[in-house]
């Protein structure tokens, strides 16, 4: 595989490698014929992230050849290593004119090289591993809703809450306003734990499409990385969701880009109480609709509804069960991935981050809209060489 | 400490004219509280005295009466026996502020809280265009803080932050009592805080403890001594403030030698603590040490005035 890039989008695809190292810690790449796809997974696989750069995105692009039964060439490298060369933004904006990937299989080395000013070339070699395609299982159309924001509103969103907040809870309101709330895990004492609402018109979103009364809670670290890229590129990002559990999907759309983010949303513990109205009264209930500037009604509403608010402090997201043993495969790392996966295939994910996340399916692949034959398709595994 | 809100407690502060009136109700329910609002930025924000609170302690006691605010630290072990009292008065902050104590003969409401929850709510409220604070029950007491952000749409965004508080019965409330000014031996006003606080800084590098002495002529020295090494940075031309006493005579200092130093040794994290959280120079700043008992720190700004005791290491 061969591709040079120029200009300013040397930054671009700097900002993706740095969006990317905020998920895992091998950058995954992947020549196809509709361009080169960059792709990363946390450890505990519940979070994905993949970015496609369509061929116009380069000034050069050849992804090399395939044979008749031999697939385009992929690999993965260390983030670290291929992180280093678009570590500083700044330099990368104000020296570099060009920056060349070359992927020569038999020469086991991946080539990165920058054009900077006043002649200079940096050469990067980096080693890398062969590996099976990287695909996490989701399909947008299947999320029952959907919304569609400029990035900046997002950004604005979430700067309220503490930099290091782990989870964070996006909820439909039942008057057609977007909350995100800090998730406070069960086993934290409400009476030492600060919670932080933000309450979102509809109008503020491109668009809305969502079922009311509806929640995620998905990890905000992970989130933050592809935040920011869309805040530099200025692209609206569409949120894909569905029940609690099933995975969050996050992307970004352009005539050379597109980018998808995929998270595992924390699931119920007891998905029959999830109907709508129970929701409602626990909740704060959302600000009125003629809530206009007048804050003083919508502390009315809080305060009405506070007489017959009950239950637990953190109401509507109870703790999910302690899944059946059968599949903590996250929890063995090392080697045994590539046979984790293939376990988990079908397996619904779960729950959340390190302890609680559990993985995405790494199952058969097939992306919508992505063509290419099922059958090598299969279930992502690892190297069989394992991590170096 | 902490414990259910008792009684009718409650923090009420109303809004200012852009809004209706809102009817007092009775009764043990709680009221709504607001603070702000339009007229917010014709005021200075608490965020200054909040933001040097955050530096000094990990809780920090909020009293309420009718016409003040406090924020006081008690000289806990947790603290390192420096203790703080800063005061506010309610009009400066708010466009309309109405609280009901426990009793009216007590009508007091006394606050443990974390100011560093404050502070991120109030960190929110930088570009408001109006905020309210409610000390509500609804679990556990909370200070709800609700912020008005605009917003393009026709509709503002709503952020609320509920701080958890815990309750100070009233038997505790002597443990908050306001400190007395020491019989100090000597008053100074400190050198530019920047400087100070930069010479401060370096020093905590070398060393854990700091001796601050100065003398009637306006002579201030901060020194350190460790077996390696010995450094004094010497300040001239400070001034000292003048007081009189009750009676009209000249309090502590008549009489003294005026080129005596008094001096006490504290620990020089507390000292650099007070001064990294100082963003504005204040309009008055000025110590009283007791020799070798404490230091005691002054610093008036024109909407509030905190007091800081650091304690001499025996």
């Amino acid at each position: 595989m061969k591709c040079v890039i120029a200009g300013g989008n040397v930054k671009v695809l700097g900002r993706a490698v740095h969006s990317l190292s905020r998920i895992g810690d091998e950058l995954y790449l992947e020549p196809t014929e509709s361009g080169l796809s960059l792709r990363a997974v946390n450890s505990s696989r519940s979070a994905f992230a993949a970015f496609l750069f369509a061929p116009l995105f380069f000034q050069l692009y050849e992804p090399g050849s395939a044979g008749p039964d031999t697939e385009l060439f992929r690999c993965k490298v260390h983030m670290k290593s291929f992180l280093g060369v678009f570590r500083s933004l700044p330099s990368l904006e104000k020296s570099v004119g060009k920056c060349l990937i070359l992927l020569k299989p038999r020469a086991s080395r991946l080539v990165l090289q920058l054009h900077c000013k006043h002649g200079v070339t940096k050469t990067h070699n980096l080693a890398f591993q062969e590996c099976e395609r990287l695909q996490a299982v989701f399909d947008t159309q299947r999320c029952v809703s959907r919304l569609c924001a400029p990035a900046r509103l997002l950004a604005e969103a979430v700067v309220h809450f503490p930099p290091t907040l782990a989870e964070v809870t996006l909820g439909t309101g039942t008057s057609g306003r977007i909350s995100l709330r800090n998730y406070v895990e069960d086993d934290a004492e409400p009476s030492k734990t600060m919670v932080t609402e933000l309450w979102l018109a509809e109008d503020e979103f491109q668009s809305v499409a969502v079922a009311p009364g509806s929640h995620i809670t998905f990890c905000l670290k992970e989130f933050r990385g592809l935040l920011s890229f869309a805040e530099a590129s200025n692209l609206p990002l569409t949120i894909h969701f569905d029940k609690p559990g099933r995975p969050v999907i996050f992307t970004l759309d352009d005539t050379v880009l597109e980018v998808h983010l995929v998270l595992a949303t924390l699931s119920d513990l007891d998905s029959s109480s999830q109907c709508p109205s129970t929701n409602g009264v626990s909740h704060l209930p959302a600000p009125p609709d003629d809530f206009g500037d007048d804050l003083e009604s919508y502390m009315a509403a809080m305060e009405t509804s506070e007489g017959c608010s009950e239950g637990p402090p953190s109401p509507t997201f109870p703790l999910r069960t302690p899944q059946p043993a059968k599949s903590k495969p996250q929890q063995q790392e090392e080697e045994e991935e590539e046979e984790e996966e293939e376990e988990e295939e079908g397996a619904v994910p779960g729950t959340p981050p390190h302890k609680k996340f559990r993985s995405l399916f790494f199952g058969s692949v097939m992306t919508p809209g992505r063509p290419g034959p099922a059958t090598t398709q299969e279930v992502l595994a690892e190297d069989s060489d394992g991590e170096s | 400490m902490s414990g259910q809100a008792q009684g009718r407690q409650c923090l009420c502060e109303r809004l200012g004219p852009a809004f209706s009136d809102k009817e007092k109700r009775k009764g043990g329910e709680d009221h709504s509280a607001y603070l702000g609002g339009r007229g917010m930025r014709r005021f200075p924000s608490p965020r200054g005295i909040i933001n040097t609170i955050v530096k000094l302690a990990k809780t920090c006691i909020l009293r309420l009466t009718v016409c003040k605010l406090y924020f006081i630290l008690s000289d806990k072990v947790a603290n390192g026996g420096a203790s703080m009292w800063c005061e506010l008065s309610q009009g400066n902050f708010f466009d309309e502020f109405q609280m009901e104590g426990v009793a009216a003969e007590h009508n007091e409401i006394y606050l443990e809280f974390v100011p560093e929850n404050l502070w991120r709510a109030l960190k929110t409220a930088q570009s408001a265009k109006a905020v309210k604070i409610k000390l509500t029950n609804k679990h556990c007491p909370c200070l709800r803080v609700a912020v008005e952000l605009p917003s393009l749409s026709s509709c503002s965004r709503i952020v609320t932050h509920d701080i958890p508080v815990g309750v100070i019965p009233r038997r505790m409330w002597n443990d908050f009592r306001e400190p007395s000014m020491p019989d100090f031996d000597v008053s100074i006003y400190l050198p530019v805080l920047k400087t100070m606080k930069s010479v401060v800084e370096r020093m905590k590098n070398l060393s854990n403890f700091i001796v601050i002495e100065a003398n009637l002529s306006g002579e201030m020295n901060l020194k350190i001594e460790t077996d390696l090494v010995s450094v004094t940075t010497h300040f001239k031309d400070l001034g000292n403030p003048p007081w009189a006493s009750e009676d009209g005579c000249q309090s502590s200092g008549q009489g003294r030698d005026l080129e005596s130093m008094a001096e006490a040794c504290i620990d020089i994290k507390k000292l650099q603590q007070l001064l990294a959280g100082q963003q504005v120079n204040p309009t008055k700043a000025l110590c009283n040490i007791v020799h070798k008992r404490i230091v005691h720190f002054i610093l008036l700004h024109e909407e509030v005035s905190l007091q800081y005791f650091i304690p001499a290491i025996a």
